[in-house]
């Protein structure tokens, strides 16, 4: 009974930086991804907020659910906003000015249409600014705050209000866009991705982002049950079906290295994670399969990646290549 | 905020309409909200606090024998923590009318 | 020791942001502000100024870089023209609800089609975004009102952003003799920014709460309050700069308005052209005048009425058209402030100088012959469009 009694009460942060009594929706995945990500941050942190779901929750005049300084201003500008705090932070302690506390941490969060479709440029210039920032993406998978309409980040085939299927169309015509890829690509020095239902993955992972200098990027899914059409209960169960089927992979990216978090032998077929969704209920039998063979086509990808990070890690040894099959 | 919302004036309001009282949201009730709630059968409960984890309100909280519990006032009764409860302590059941 | 140089005035600008020790420069490059930030680049990669410098990739970006300086209680400038101040356009609305910040906006026109050269639709483009406006007509003005604008904008009673307007290539790109003050005498004319609830840990406040319709009216109701009061602000910084360095800006400034009965009114560096014009004017006996409008925003309607009430024409010159509305955007401002008067003058409303079209003293003089005309045979069209080929 002792060696249980080290989990949750000792081993996370008690305080509730996103306090209870916010308007999030009942069993909303998004706002236990905000609540757990704060839990691996220390409270000397200045959070900059994109419109969207978690800032609409949490500000309603003239109260606030957050414990820390928090600042909401547009919908696109989130990485630009936490630039200028992040530089005004530097010169004043470089200036004696403000009475900033030492070691604080500048957060910048917004949703998956504020990060990857209207957010994307101004997050691209702090990423390619090397600001000592950390980005994370609360990926709901699409519009929500507005009632559910697709963004680049809503999977192909899902019913959103402005994706609906019908006799000429199938739902979401596009791919889910790369944000992981895209921010390793401005050679940053962390990415991961991540989802509150591996809540120990995660918090260790906003904790490394947070205490790596410069610019890191974490992408966490956020499971919505209003916007996906599950039931309230099983959205932490939901999370955990995406990353075993294999369509929310978990990994990480240190220095352009790529490294699994999970070893997964084998992947669920997508069909678990799609049947209980109402937003693919419609799918036919073709699509279904054709999103399984991208799933496993795009892991494989993504284990071949990690395999050659981990044999760039080892140095020299040519035994590498015998341990293949082990994977 | 003891004013109700419709008696707040301009100059209630600060500089820019910055809030200066961290975490004041916690004043609104979210427990109004519920159609279900969570009873529990604390003998099976081992303390590890994964409700408490996964709980998105943040509302759960040991109570004095060290049982997870959560707390009405904001328990919005999605029924997460019924899910996750390995043990199986949490039963949810539909919240009556009082 | 002051010193007395001639240099173009973009620099002059950058050089003034310098004396008043600014924190944090976002910076995005668009002609014809472009020597402002490239200036300011320099200064701060020799260490002459001790500053964060925020090459940003956009001016919607530029401003937002702005917002989270200012919030976090840094001294903020940054620098746009015409497209840019319309990319930036949904930010300005942000800053001016509560952070000072102080922009230099080397007016241009706004395509389309493309110009790069000066005229004010840009500014009238941002009329109500709640700025402080001030517009400067020469060098000494442009740093002068630069040290002011850090001043007025984060002033406790204030905590606006400042818009400081200078005619882009007509005074941006020409060197003047300009009069520097000391960092010191700047420095004991402009204390440190102290935001009073900035961003930080030791004491969290939360910035851009949305506002349900319970509240949404009283908040902008606040913010005008707030901007109209800080005209008593503008008019004690004046006051003190005077004071210290001996030059004296006002919202209105009259010029050689002793008996006239024709007054034209003005805005920026076209002016100095059209005192020209006044005094060869008068020298030949005609009874004319000059006002020169400073103070944009908040709009100084108190110092404008007492300026004109009293001629029997008005003609205006607006450097920009408001399509399809009331075209001259300044003529309209002032026949509205002038609307409840019992006794006003004939108000002509003149477009020109649109684009970088240059007005020469001769084609001023025969603005105000038109105009003294027009006013006393009445018009057909609401407004005259000067140097148009037909």
């Amino acid at each position: 009974m002792e060696k249980l009694s080290l989990y949750v009460p000792k081993l996370v942060q008690k305080f509730e930086k996103f306090a209870p009594g916010h308007r999030a929706c009942i069993g909303c995945g998004e706002a236990l991804a905000v609540r757990m990500a704060f839990k691996a941050i220390g409270r000397n942190v200045i959070v900059a907020n994109a419109t969207g779901c978690m800032e609409i929750v949490a500000s309603q005049l003239p109260n606030i659910t957050w414990e820390v300084p928090w600042i909401h201003t547009l919908f696109e500008n989130t990485s630009a906003v936490a630039s200028g705090v992040e530089a005004a932070y530097k010169v004043m302690r470089r200036k004696g000015l403000g009475e900033l506390p030492e070691g604080t941490k500048i957060v910048a969060i917004g949703g998956d249409g504020g990060t990857s479709d209207i957010g994307i440029q101004s997050l691209s210039g702090a990423m390619e600014r090397g600001h000592d920032f950390t980005y994370i993406c609360f990926d709901n998978e699409g519009y929500m705050n507005t009632g559910t309409q697709r963004s680049s980040a809503t999977p192909f085939g899902a019913r959103t209000t402005t994706s609906p299927p019908g006799k000429k169309s199938i739902g979401q015509f596009s791919w889910k866009k790369d944000m992981p890829a895209i921010a390793a690509a401005h050679n940053i020095p962390y990415v991961a991705t991540a989802t509150p239902s591996y809540p120990f993955d995660m918090m260790e992972k906003v904790a490394k982002a947070v205490a790596t200098p410069g610019p890191a990027y974490v992408h966490v899914l956020s499971v919505c049950p209003n916007g996906w059409g599950t039931a309230n209960a099983m959205t932490v169960r939901m999370g955990r079906l995406a990353v075993e089927c294999g369509m929310f992979p978990l990994y990480e990216i240190e220095n352009g290295t790529y490294k699994m978090s999970l070893d997964l032998p084998k992947l669920r077929p997508v069909t678990d994670y799609l049947k209980p969704q109402v937003r693919f209920r419609h799918l036919s039998d073709d699509n279904v399969k054709k999103i399984q063979a991208r799933v496993e086509l795009e892991y494989q990808k993504l284990l071949e990646k990690a395999e050659n990070g981990s044999k760039k890690s080892k140095g020299n040894r040519k035994t590498d290549t015998a341990k293949k099959s082990e994977r | 905020m003891a004013k109700a919302e419709n008696e707040l004036t301009w100059k209630d309001l600060e500089i820019g309409c910055i809030v200066t009282e961290p975490g004041s949201a916690r004043s609104y009730s979210t427990g109004t909200w519920r159609s279900q709630r969570p009873t529990y059968d604390f003998s099976r409960c081992i303390k590890c606090g994964l409700c408490a984890l996964y709980c998105p309100e943040g509302c759960i909280g040991p109570n004095k024998e060290g049982h997870f519990e959560a707390n009405m006032y904001y328990c919005k009764g999605c029924g997460i923590c019924a899910r996750e409860c390995w043990p199986r302590v949490i039963t949810m059941v539909e919240e009556e009318e009082k | 020791m002051t010193t007395r140089v001639g240099v173009e005035v973009s620099i002059a600008v950058a050089d003034a942001v310098k004396l008043c020790n600014a924190d944090v420069v976002a910076a995005y490059p668009i002609t014809p502000q472009t020597h402002i930030v490239e200036h300011l680049a320099e200064l701060v990669a020799n260490g002459e100024l001790e500053a964060e410098y925020i090459p940003v990739e956009s001016e919607h970006s530029a401003m937002s870089a702005c917002l989270g300086s200012s919030a976090t209680g840094a001294r903020t400038f940054t620098a746009t023209s015409s497209q840019g101040l319309a990319l930036m356009n949904e930010v300005l609305f942000i800053a001016s609800g509560m952070l000072p910040i102080v922009m230099a906006v080397a007016n241009r026109a706004l395509s389309s089609p493309l110009s790069i050269w000066g005229d004010h639709s840009d500014v009238m483009s941002v009329r109500d975004t709640g700025w402080v406006q001030i517009f400067v007509e020469n060098g000494q003005q442009a740093i002068d009102n630069t040290i002011c604008a850090f001043k007025i904008g984060e002033d406790k009673r204030v905590l606006l952003p400042v818009m400081v307007h200078l005619d882009g290539f007509n005074l941006t790109h020409v060197i003047e003799p300009i009069i520097f003050p000391e960092e010191s005498e700047v420095a004991k004319f402009l204390p440190p920014n102290k935001y009073p609830l900035p961003l930080n840990p030791n004491k969290p406040v939360a910035m851009g709460d949305f506002a349900p319709p319970f509240i949404f009216t009283e908040a902008k109701w606040a913010q005008e309050f707030n901007i109209e009061k800080s005209k008593a602000v503008v008019l004690e910084v004046w006051d003190q700069f005077a004071k210290a360095f001996g030059r004296r800006y006002q919202p209105v400034e009259k010029y050689k308005t002793e008996g006239a009965k024709t007054l034209i009114l003005t805005m920026g560096s076209f002016s100095e052209t059209a005192s020209v014009a006044i005094d060869e004017m008068r020298a030949d006996g005609n009874e004319v005048g000059q006002v020169r409008l400073r103070l944009w925003r908040p709009f100084p309607f108190e110092e404008l009425r007492q300026a004109v009430q009293n001629v029997d024409n008005l003609i205006i010159l607006d450097r920009a058209v408001s399509v399809g509305g009331p075209v001259g955007p300044v003529a309209s401002e002032v026949k509205s402030a002038l609307y409840g008067l019992a006794k006003r003058p004939k108000v002509v409303s003149f477009v020109g100088g649109l684009g970088g079209r240059d007005i020469t003293v001769n084609s001023f003089k025969d603005i105000i012959k038109k105009g003294i005309d027009i006013a006393r045979t009445g018009s057909k069209t609401e407004f005259e469009v000067y140097g148009v080929r037909e």
